[in-house]
């Protein structure tokens, strides 16, 4: 499928930002996404809004002109923005709209999740004795993976040096300092065997992508970049999930796989076609499952990949080159577009110091989060 | 001052053996914990009480370090006095259970080992009142 164009992205960079809210943080992604695709609010027909923290991202409408248009909101977990893309994509494809936007936002409290397990269809004990809790489940994840499969720490610390070391190359991400594995493999362990600087942070920003229906494209920009597939999946029965009191024997592949096989089906593309990657990694160690999960080597073969630096802006699988969730943080209705508006970067060759080598044609991103729900896109020149 | 069990559809409690309260589906016999009123697999909705076994081996854990949030968490320790405690799934013969791990700090845990059910005190009540819940602890259980 490459009947969708993306003709604008913007960004309001991740971090902090005290006194601004995330509708206006909002508007401002949708604003420099206008810009970069030479059109105005005006002429925009329909658009998505993805948040966790705000029930009405329609809002930025106060800050971009009451046009009255259709302004779905969306959550859907940490796929939240694949949801708001992938929806976006599909009302252009049903003919019912031409030019659309979506966009992210959010603005979360320091500090892992907190929320009420009832509203996540579990029992108030599994909060109340201290289990509702996301990082040690992804501990537990790259717990077995690194046994199962032979995964070292200090493969978890190469993945997050790198996201540290591209971060420093984007002027937008959140954490712009460099850490060495040894830095990182010695800052305090939060969920064995996952330290400090191996997780994300939730925090705040935007971004937005400004789509169009692939014949019209030209008429905005002479390098329009196609969504040849966009997927949401969520968990089966006996995949390892996070906020899980138990699991059944039998194990089911993860809802990423069943995403990433359905994306690679509706694009066409295969994992070998790809030229730069986008993975959840919401720690490092996730990112290191992501890369099997999503095709892009077999399990174990992380170990000697990150070891020869092939995820490395340079390496013949380059991951997460804007630093990824590890130095962007995680507002999660932005996450997802943050990824793709790297994505756009790349394949326009305008991705600057942190520019992936020989003109990439083919990008590829991945959420991944509770409550168990995945999204895929893959886009081309 | 007393205790109490934080759910009483959880475990048997008090016993000298404690037990974790399961439901078995009528239909495809699938085993599901904690208690609800439908399938976890299939989700049909006739269902009938089971319990599960006691011991097991562990399947993969981590340790808590930093304190959750109050709440949902209803530990009220404070930061500096928050030990962390172990977090697993324990493999038993019904399914693989997430539970709290009775280890020490620098107890070494290892993918494989055997555990077993026990109950423990995590959090009290304004009250005084102690709250237990279950936990799975190092050893066979015999």
């Amino acid at each position: 499928m490459d009947d969708v164009a993306i003709i604008g992205i913007g960004m309001h960079p991740f971090g902090r930002f005290p006194g601004k809210s995330a509708v206006e943080m909002g508007a401002a992604a949708v604003r420099a996404a206008l810009g970069d695709a030479g059109v105005e609010w005006s002429d925009i027909q329909f658009a998505f809004g993805g948040s966790y923290e705000v029930d009405n991202p329609d809002s930025v409408v106060n800050f971009l002109g009451l046009t009255g248009i259709s302004f779905t909101d969306v959550y859907n977990g940490c796929a939240t923005a694949a949801s708001a893309l992938t929806m976006a994509a599909n009302t252009i494809r049903l003919g019912e709209h031409e030019l659309g936007v979506a966009v992210g936002m959010d603005k979360h409290l320091p500090g892992a999740f907190a929320a009420d397990p009832v509203a996540y269809g579990l029992p108030s004990w599994y909060g109340e004795t201290g289990l509702f809790l996301t990082p040690k489940f992804f501990a537990m994840k790259i717990q077995r993976y690194m046994h199962d499969h032979g995964i070292s720490p200090e493969t978890l610390a190469r993945a997050a040096a790198k996201s540290y070391r591209n971060g420093a190359l984007n002027p937008d991400a959140f954490r712009r300092k460099e850490l060495s594995v040894e830095e990182i493999l010695a800052s305090p362990m939060v969920n064995d065997p996952l330290t400090q600087y191996m997780f994300c942070s939730p925090d705040e920003g935007a971004a937005a992508l400004v789509l169009c229906h692939a014949d019209v494209a030209h008429r905005y920009t002479d390098r329009p970049i196609y969504l040849r597939a966009s997927v949401v999946r969520t968990r089966r029965f006996g995949a390892f999930e996070v906020h899980s009191p138990w699991l059944p024997l039998e194990r089911s592949d993860a809802p990423t796989i069943d995403a990433s096989k359905a994306a690679y089906e509706m694009a066409g593309i295969g994992p070998d076609e790809v030229d730069v990657i986008q993975l959840q990694d919401t720690d490092a160690g996730a990112e290191i499952i992501h890369l099997a999960e999503n095709g892009f080597c077999k399990d174990g073969e992380q170990e000697e990949l990150l070891a020869n630096g092939a995820t490395e802006i340079g390496g013949s699988l380059p991951v997460n080159t804007d630093g990824g969730l590890i130095a962007n943080g995680e507002p999660i209705g932005a996450s997802g577009l943050r990824q793709v508006h790297e994505l756009v970067l790349q394949l326009r060759g305008d991705a600057g110091a942190r520019q992936v080598p020989n003109a990439p044609k083919v990008g590829y991103s991945q959420l991944y989060g509770a409550p168990g729900t995945a999204g895929v896109a893959i886009i081309s020149t | 001052m007393g205790q109490r069990s934080v759910s009483e559809d959880l475990f048997e409690w008090p016993s000298e053996q404690p037990t974790l309260l399961a439901t078995k589906c009528d239909a495809c016999g699938q085993v599901t914990f904690p208690r609800q009123d439908s399938c976890g697999r299939c989700g049909k909705t006739a269902v009938s009480d089971t319990t599960l076994s006691r011991s097991g081996t562990l399947w993969t854990w981590t340790r808590q370090r930093f304190q959750p949030k109050n709440p949902p968490y209803i530990g009220t320790e404070s930061a500096k006095d928050f030990v962390g405690y172990g977090v697993g799934y324990v493999e038993l013969p019904e399914g693989r259970v997430e539970a709290r791990l009775v280890v020490g700090e620098d107890e070494t845990l290892e993918i494989g080992m055997p555990m077993t059910l026990t109950v423990v005190p995590f959090a009290t009540d304004a009250d005084g009142t102690e709250v237990v819940t279950y936990a799975f602890a190092p050893g066979t259980g015999e």
